[in-house]
């Protein structure tokens, strides 16, 4: 199962964070601290790939956010690779061309992608199409016209 | 009262400002009206004053006071804040706080909810972060809604489920009869995770293994129908019909087939299919390849197949994606062990691996080569790990060194050439290698007699050059201190002997002990060696001169060598050639673990020079000592860990229980420590009902005329051990073995390693302190075993 999900920028300022196993608020910013410092000075070239502690961490870098995730032993890293490629694509077909600003704007609705992607560390729908219209279905459940229209909502 | 800001109004301020302290305040402010906010019980706003306090929680700043908050959103009638109390709850709230069970009336409410979203809400946080006591709760819930027809939320309590078996393991029978006719299912959601809930209950029960085996024909036929079939929208990427569920399928298969001749039967063509029709120019193929591949190797498979699989890896270390070459090296170092001679064939491949910028990729393949290095390709492989490890990375060079000098003393051809590898390593690594490897060179160069002459002149050469890296300069001072006559007459006759003058050599060895760069580990090495050439040099009187001047030392070290030394020269000359003459022979007591040199020609010191132990040994004691320090004071304080440094038992195998039998009773007493007066017995009993626990009582006698008063026993074992010590019965050990001090020891060999003990003894006698030390290494096998 994946361990965590991680979501920062190139300054290490954190954007998502999503957290599968029971931590605390000082094993979380630890985590989040040693994953920044890992992968943030790694060369451009390398592998997406990092052995710390017991997890293999895999990430990807997609303009200026870093997309971070703990694995267990015996998951698949490449596959793993595919997985947050997935949750781009999603992120990119809801908002139409994704970028940082809607993430840090809407993170909100980040997490609710997320959820309907993942589910306790495994992948809940592999359909793109499926998770979309989900995503169509419960906005229009938000009160207000003027939520549906995803103005600002709050 | 205004409404409150709206949020991305908020994080729009937010990130005007300029600097962090700004930043503070901004936030400072907003969550004091957030709380007044929250004081007057405002409904329509809570939900958004939540989610602005989920952001600022995101920037790290504290948010616990919006946890209450959370649950009144979530009990909320509006889809909006349920939404965010549920992800509030998810980010503010876990197991830890009392505060998240009260959501567990509200999740069960909301699981029979007549809107499936605010069931799957509910679904997706108890699957997320629901503790075991909400798991026990709901999972009546859960188990009810696997069986809907509805695949939304089928799907969910798949893995509602898995997260619910994960957590409280005991409930994983309920669920299975739901899973009767999950893998029928054409939804890919529903099916994806159904095979993830199949393999976590595999993984967790044989009986269940057992049972779902029969699923093995099904899964198959679903493998199948992925990849014949033809382009599906909804699941491509890249070509390949849904990977995720393919992949999983693939590692559902390998739990299924792992010892079962049958399922690996059934499955050996649908592997062979896969493996071979997979396109490989994304990395989307490589990961279904890859998890084939892991697959093939872990079940019985039919040798072709296996060996198709390390020609699939064998391809993949030759791929540009460095990724790709990663994971091959990772699965090899898996496979190297049953598949050896296969792997053997891409050792190349692997070596080149060695040179590769990327770190990760340097690190498995240095793994990979230590474990395919045999008798046969040493030398070859040996020069390429030299290479690396001249021009590694400083993260490399232990454990690089390390494996070289275990890799030499398994497969060295010959003894001039591993004396050779070691000194390489020594002079381009020399300030990496590992404590304990200085005691074990050591005896390696004493063991190798013929090669005695070669060997110093070598290191002595190499101290001329260089006197930085502190184990090579303290082999090198040894050797020096134990052939030094070798050197000076020109014996050696494997290479071209040099010419060096006794006084040369002693200039050598001054230098050491005055040279910023030794430590006072090297300096005691140093002074030791040149004590030692009194007996093979003529230039007695300029040893005695550099002797009695390190006597007002300031390291207290070097001052009782120096002194003891000046008492052997002056009051004990007699002795002196007896004392210092050359070393035998030594004897390994395990390859594993801190090398103790124990003497095999039993020769008894006088007291005097108690502390002139050959100086391997004093650095291993050195820590204990420090440990032992620690520990302080006349009360004795039960010893809970210990610290003397052991490797970790690698390859090992050594420690074998040849006795096997594991009789309690009777196992015999032995006598630990006997000296000036105070004798220690040890008795054994095994603790019941943890067969790991020897428990061991002391018994303290004392034959001399008075009293040993102040009397503290101190232990210490290593670090695979756990030591307990309770108190004693007495602190006086009465004279002429009136009576007995007894204490217990309980010591904890979950690994059932040999039992080696070094123990402190203080007390006082006669009105002087004595403190000993020793080391106990004759513990009868049935205590350990």
């Amino acid at each position: 199962m994946i361990r965590f999900l991680l979501l920062f920028s190139r300054q290490g300022k954190l954007r998502l964070q999503k957290w599968f196993t029971p931590l605390t608020d000082r094993e979380k910013k630890k985590v989040i601290r040693d994953m920044t410092m890992l992968v943030l000075p790694r060369p451009p070239r390398s592998s997406n790939f990092v052995q710390w502690r017991d997890l293999k961490i895999v990430y990807k870098r997609y303009a200026s956010l870093y997309f971070c995730a703990g694995l267990e032993q015996h998951d698949n890293e490449l596959l793993a690779l595919e997985v947050l490629h997935r949750y781009v694509e999603l992120l990119d077909k809801y908002f139409g061309n994704v970028c940082e600003l809607d993430i840090i704007f809407n993170f909100e609705k980040a997490y609710f992608i997320l959820d309907e992607f993942l589910m306790g560390g495994e992948i809940l729908e592999t359909s793109k199409l499926a998770v979309g219209a989900t995503m169509e279905e419960a906005d229009t459940l938000q009160e207000t016209m003027e939520e549906y229209m995803s103005k600002p909502a709050y | 009262m205004p409404a409150p800001i709206r949020l991305r109004e908020l994080i729009r301020t937010i990130r005007t400002a300029r600097t962090q302290a700004e930043e503070r305040e901004m936030i400072q402010k907003e969550c004091a009206a957030i709380r007044s906010s929250f004081r007057e019980e405002d409904n329509t706003y809570r939900c958004r004053n939540v989610a602005k306090l989920l952001y600022m929680h995101m920037l790290g700043y504290p948010a616990h006071f919006g946890q209450l908050e959370c649950l009144k959103l979530i009990a909320s009638q509006k889809f909006t804040d349920k939404r965010i109390g549920y992800l509030g709850a998810m980010l503010l709230l876990d197991e830890r706080q009392d505060v998240h069970l009260l959501m567990t009336n509200c999740i069960k409410n909301d699981l029979n909810h007549s809107t499936q979203y605010v069931q799957g809400l509910a679904l997706c946080t108890l699957g997320c972060m629901g503790s075991s006591e909400m798991c026990r709760d709901l999972a009546g819930e859960v188990e009810k809604l696997l069986k809907t027809s509805n695949s939304y939320l089928r799907k969910k309590a798949a893995l509602c489920a898995v997260h619910v078996i994960r957590k409280v393991p005991e409930l994983m029978e309920m669920f299975l009869p739901a899973t009767k006719n999950l893998l029928s299912e054409k939804n890919h959601g529903v099916l994806h995770t159904s095979v993830v809930l199949l393999t976590e209950m595999c993984e967790r029960s044989p009986d269940m293994l057992a049972h779902f085996r029969k699923l093995v024909p099904q899964l198959v036929r679903i493998l199948k129908n992925l990849i014949m079939s033809g382009y599906s929208p909804e699941h491509d990427v890249s070509g390949i019909s849904d990977p995720f569920l393919q992949v999983r399928i693939l590692r559902l298969l390998r739990i299924l087939g792992k010892s079962d001749d049958d399922s690996s039967e059934a499955m050996n063509d649908i592997l062979a299919q896969v493996a071979t029709n997979t396109e490989t120019s994304k990395n989307v193929g490589n990961a279904i390849l890859y998890e084939t591949v892991l697959t093939i190797m872990d079940i019985k498979s039919e040798s072709g197949l296996r060996v198709l699989a390390i020609n699939i890896l064998g391809r993949f270390l030759l791929n540009n994606d460095k990724n790709i070459r990663y994971v091959a090296l990772t699965s090899l170092l898996k496979t190297v062990q049953t598949d050896h001679n296969a792997v053997q064939r891409h050792r190349s491949t692997i070596v080149d691996c060695l040179k590769d910028l990327d770190v990760s990729i340097k690190r498995r393949a240095m793994e990979l080569s230590f474990a395919l290095v045999n008798g046969n390709n040493i030398r070859g492989m040996m020069k390429e790990l030299l290479y690396f490890l001249d021009s590694c990375d400083p993260e490399f060079k232990a454990d690089c060194a390390s494996g070289v000098f275990l890799a030499a003393e398994k497969y060295a051809p010959s003894k001039r050439w591993h004396i050779d590898t070691i000194m390489r390593v020594l002079t381009t690594a020399g300030s990496y290698v590992r404590d304990d490897s200085v005691p074990n060179l050591i005896q390696l160069i004493t063991n190798s007699v013929e090669m005695h002459a070669y060997t110093v002149q070598r290191l002595y050469k190499a101290l001329l050059d260089d006197i930085s890296q502190q184990p090579l300069v303290q082999v090198a001072s040894w050797c020096i201190g134990e052939y030094g006559d070798l050197l000076v007459s020109g014996q050696c006759e494997e290479e071209e002997p040099i010419q060096v003058t006794e006084d040369e050599v002693l200039d050598v060895l001054e230098g050491l002990l005055v040279s910023n760069l030794s430590t006072p580990v090297t300096r005691g090495y140093a002074l030791t060696a040149i004590m030692k050439l009194s007996t093979r040099f003529s230039s007695v009187n300029r040893i005695k001169k550099v002797v009695s001047i390190y006597g007002s030392s300031i390291d207290v070290e070097l001052q009782q060598r120096a002194v003891e030394y000046n008492a052997l020269f002056k009051k004990y000359d007699h002795m002196r050639p007896a004392l210092l003459e050359r070393m035998p022979i030594m004897e390994k007591t395990a390859t594993n673990g801190p090398t103790e040199i124990v003497q095999t020609n039993g020769e008894t010191e006088p007291s005097v020079v108690e502390s002139k132990h050959p100086p391997p040994v004093t650095q291993p004691t050195n820590q204990a000592n420090d440990l032992l320090d620690l520990l302080g004071g006349n009360d004795v304080v039960p010893v809970i860990q210990t610290t003397m440094p052991t490797k970790p038992a690698s390859a090992g195998g050594e420690l074998l229980d040849l006795l096997g039998d594991l009789s309690l009773s009777g196992i015999p007493p032995m006598t630990a420590y006997n000296k000036n007066g105070l004798k220690i017995d040890f008795t054994f009993e095994r603790a019941n009902p943890n067969p790991n626990i020897a428990v061991i009582t002391i018994h303290a006698s004392n034959s001399t005329e008075a009293d040993m008063t102040d009397f503290v026993f101190q232990a210490a074992v290593p670090k695979t051990f756990q030591l307990q010590l309770l108190s004693p019965s007495s602190n006086v050990v009465p004279a002429l073995n009136q009576g007995t001090v007894t204490q217990v020891i309980r010591v904890l060999n979950p690994q059932k390693q040999q039992l080696r003990m070094r123990i402190k003894l203080t007390y006082t006698l006669k009105g002087s302190a004595v403190q000993d030390l020793a080391e106990v290494n004759n513990f009868p096998p049935q205590s350990w075993q």
